[in-house]
């Protein structure tokens, strides 16, 4: 393929090449970083929670009035969701994974500490966390019963016995002798680690330490609280139906939001992510209407091209040149134009990043990103250009004759 | 001529239908796109209380220290201590503490389930501070904050389902079993953003049912429904937590003149020198006394999404006007034969930009409708993108419509410029001869 006649040509048309460059450069800019936040909201949307998140559904309650004792209150709400047919576990706590509020706290392993800790998630709950909440205990034991204490509103928890998870013995006893070892989560109140659970992340969904959680047997003495419940399979259903009726059936002086009193963990899910989810879906609508726009652009540039120098192919055609000649005289004209705009692309798309790197503290793109976006543009306007050169190839060589 | 050239510009339009399309489309997708992240953005970035953001200010004091807050910003609430001891000070013409609380309305009818209502408690000078907007009645009095007085405030909803919206000042209203005397009923009012409590609602929040004393509030030792956060552990009860060093307060001041600012700031300034001196501050007095607008602005109550969706969709549109610009020039310049005979025949170089920026301004308004068909679905589709409280504040008024429709036809002609140029510069001696 001869590309100095290519280039002699399009000196000819030099507004049309620039504005089809600068097209696909625009595009290119804007395609690798959509598609960049697309992948990184998809990953942070699937990032899992350790839980086993099938057939589980939580309660937000609120007890009215102010009793000074809300603990008999929870015990009896608790035992009447456990006695819900179909219901495996259920337990009182005051956060849950994606809840996206919660307590945190600093660990210290001495009891004077006085460096910040490592941060780590509170859960309160009992002998049944683990099972309603479906994480696996790699190490250790599960809380028994008689372990489980009452916590009053001033007070700062901090057990005996905890569970924690794999990630915080990982950091703080590195030699993998964490079971067994006492930890502060509290000025002077030693906790021992009893179980170690494989994972499970913390309530909110932008944390510096996602997988730091300290289960905690107790029960906090307050109006406000939430139940997990573990359903056999199949029947998650059913107990989302029943459970509302359950409580109220036990006492009427409560609020069951209508939005957040009652849900399945899918529910919990994808209102947790709903902005992420948002985000992807614009982008990638972006992206999509994008390259639709600049590959009909190209298309209706090059057909005026073609529908111009009609004349001129039909002289080509006249003195030996065969179809599969012309078609890829357009072909390559285009691959030259696209590659002036990827190369002016890729430098506009890595300052873009870099300006949204500054501007809203996001990831800087990656170069797969960079280097797929060049692909596809190249790929995406030799597609463009296919039909009107395709018309081109089959320009007569009569035409050479008859306008003059 | 302006009709004639209309004429000739939506005949030509015609000619190529496909290429119009394509023209009309990639104006109304980057308009559509552009108008609809703006309307979001234009509904987070407003000014909530435009006639009063310049002489309402914010206070923030470090209690933290610096190593405990971020690049040298105080955090965004105060404690106790502080908040009372400032207001106690009457530095300013008007003055609030503010905090939300979570309360159990009950109702009268046993029949009716009790509701959980979020509340803010307040000082008696947050109504007229901020124009809340009264239908009956009034706020408590400055009197009433001193006797520490079970008086409220309620929304017209909240009226609404409790009283069936008959007048209710001077009624009770059971809340978590105790009785308060309402003294007004107000609209549903809640700015966007809720500048005043962007420390627990992040900007965006529909607003509270019920307003009650701040000074009784902490009488019945309500905790704060929103953020506490504290740099050292309390020592327990209630009494050790107002000492503590936790912060979970907002207190708002109305500074009428530059001087009154200045004055106040030097107040706060000198508060917070008198707490180093006093040995409970380690660190130089950091205060800011924010306006509404300063405020939001530093507590980024714009969404990052808002921003960067904006950012993409003015990309969107810039290329989609240079894909305008690559259709027109193509179908200006297929017409040079027809130009040559127009400027041979006496038109001037002026006629050919006239008739060719009508003809684009034509494809404008084409792209316009377009645009604004799909702002409208674009609109509609906000709540898919954004949570519910901002999406609820993006709607199609008759400013976004105009807008949207001058942008389209503006768009449009500028990306002809240069087209209508290329089309003027055609040498009539040329064309007529190569025909």
């Amino acid at each position: 393929m001869q590309i100095k006649p290519i280039l002699a040509a399009l000196r000819r048309h030099k507004a049309g090449t620039i504005l089809i460059a600068l097209q696909i450069a625009l595009t290119l800019a804007i395609v690798c970083n959509a598609l960049f936040i697309v992948h990184e909201r998809i990953d942070r949307v699937n990032r899992p929670t350790g839980m086993d998140e099938s057939n589980v559904v939580v309660v937000q309650n609120r007890y009215v009035g102010s009793p000074p004792n809300f603990v008999p209150l929870i015990k009896t709400d608790v035992q009447a969701l456990r006695s819900i047919p179909g219901v495996e576990a259920a337990y009182t706590t005051n956060s849950f994974p994606l809840r996206r509020g919660g307590w945190s706290t600093g660990i210290q392993t001495k009891p004077d500490g006085t460096k910040d800790g490592l941060p780590t998630a509170l859960y309160f709950g009992d002998e049944q966390t683990l099972k309603a909440l479906g994480v696996r205990l790699i190490a250790g034991r599960n809380f028994n019963p008689g372990e489980v204490v009452i916590v009053q509103p001033q007070q700062r928890p901090a057990p005996p016995q905890v569970i924690v998870t794999k990630a915080i013995v990982d950091k703080l006893f590195p030699n993998g002798d964490g079971l067994g070892k006492t930890i502060y989560l509290s000025k002077g109140k030693p906790s021992t680690i009893i179980g170690i659970v494989d994972k499970l992340t913390v309530p909110w969904i932008d944390f510096d330490h996602m997988d730091n959680v300290t289960i905690m047997p107790l029960i906090f003495n307050s109006g406000y609280q939430h139940f997990v419940i573990r359903t056999r399979p199949g029947e998650q259903d059913a107990v989302f139906k029943a459970t509302a009726k359950t409580l109220y059936g036990v006492n009427r002086m409560r609020v069951l939001s209508e939005k957040t009193g009652v849900r399945t963990f899918d529910m919990v899910r994808s209102s947790a992510y709903e902005t992420d989810r948002g985000m992807a879906i614009l982008m990638s609508v972006v992206c999509g209407v994008l390259l639709a726009i600049t590959a009909a652009g190209i298309v209706g540039l090059s057909s005026f091209w073609v529908g111009q120098r009609r004349k001129q192919i039909g002289v080509r055609r006249a003195l030996g040149a065969r179809r599969s000649d012309i078609l890829s005289y357009f072909m390559t004209e285009n691959f030259l134009i696209a590659l002036a705009g990827v190369v002016l692309g890729v430098i506009l798309a890595v300052g873009l990043s870099q300006w949204m790197f500054t501007h809203f503290e996001m990831k800087r793109l990656s170069f797969t990103y960079v280097l797929v976006g060049v692909v596809v543009l190249l790929g995406l306007g030799q597609v463009a250009v296919f039909a009107p050169a395709l018309r081109a190839s089959k320009v007569s060589p009569v035409e050479a004759t008859r306008s003059v | 001529m302006f009709s004639y050239y209309l004429q000739l510009g939506l005949r030509s339009l015609r000619r190529n239908p496909m290429l119009t399309a394509l023209m009309v489309m990639a104006i109304g997708f980057g308009v559509a796109a552009s108008m609809t992240t703006y309307s979001v953005f234009r509904a987070t970035a407003r000014d909530p209380i435009p006639q009063k953001s310049s002489v309402l200010f914010n206070t923030q004091l470090d209690a933290f220290g610096p190593e405990n807050i971020e690049k040298g910003e105080p955090a965004g609430a105060l404690t106790y201590k502080d908040a009372t001891a400032l207001f106690r000070a009457h530095k300013a013409k008007r003055q609030t503490i503010i905090y939300p609380v979570s309360v159990s309305v009950i109702p009268d009818d046993p029949a009716r389930l009790p509701s959980r209502e979020a509340a803010y408690a307040a000082g008696s000078d947050f109504f007229p501070m901020f124009d809340v907007p009264f239908i009956q009645g009034g706020g408590w009095t400055t009197d009433d904050d001193e006797k520490h007085a079970s008086v409220a405030v309620i929304t017209k909803s909240t009226n609404d389902k409790l009283f069936n919206g008959a007048p209710s000042v001077g009624r009770q209203i059971n809340l978590d079993g105790r009785l308060f005397r309402i003294t007004g009923v107000i609209e549903d009012w809640a700015p966007q953003p809720l500048f005043f409590d962007v420390w627990n609602t992040g900007g965006f929040d529909e607003g509270a049912s019920v307003y009650i004393p701040f000074t009784r509030a902490v009488d019945l030792q309500m905790s704060t429904n929103g953020n506490n956060n504290c740099v050292a552990e309390p020592a327990e009860g209630w009494a050790n937590y107002l000492q503590s060093e936790c912060i979970w307060l907002s207190l708002w001041s109305e500074l009428p003149t530059k001087a009154d600012v200045d004055a106040y700031r030097d107040y706060v300034a000198g508060y917070a020198a008198e707490q180093q001196r006093a040995g409970r501050f380690r660190w130089a007095p950091n205060v800011r006394v924010r306006d509404v607008v300063d405020w939001l602005d530093a507590e980024h109550v714009v969404p990052p999404e808002s921003q960067v969706s904006l950012v993409v969709s003015l990309g969107f549109l810039v290329i989609c006007l240079v894909n305008t610009v690559g259709l027109l020039l193509a179908k200006f310049m297929r017409r040079a034969p027809e130009i040559g005979v127009r400027r041979a025949l006496g038109a001037s170089r002026r006629d050919i930009y006239a008739q060719f920026l009508i003809e684009a301004g034509t494809i404008g308004v084409a792209g316009g409708i377009l645009g604004l068909l799909l702002t409208g679905l674009g609109v509609l589709g906000v709540g898919l993108v954004f949570p519910e409280e901002i999406a609820r504040l993006a709607t199609l008024d008759p400013v976004l419509i105009l807008l949207t429709l001058v942008v389209a036809i503006v768009a449009s002609v500028v990306a002809a410029f240069y087209p209508t140029w290329r089309a003027a510069q055609v040498q009539p001696a040329w064309q007529l001869k190569s025909n």
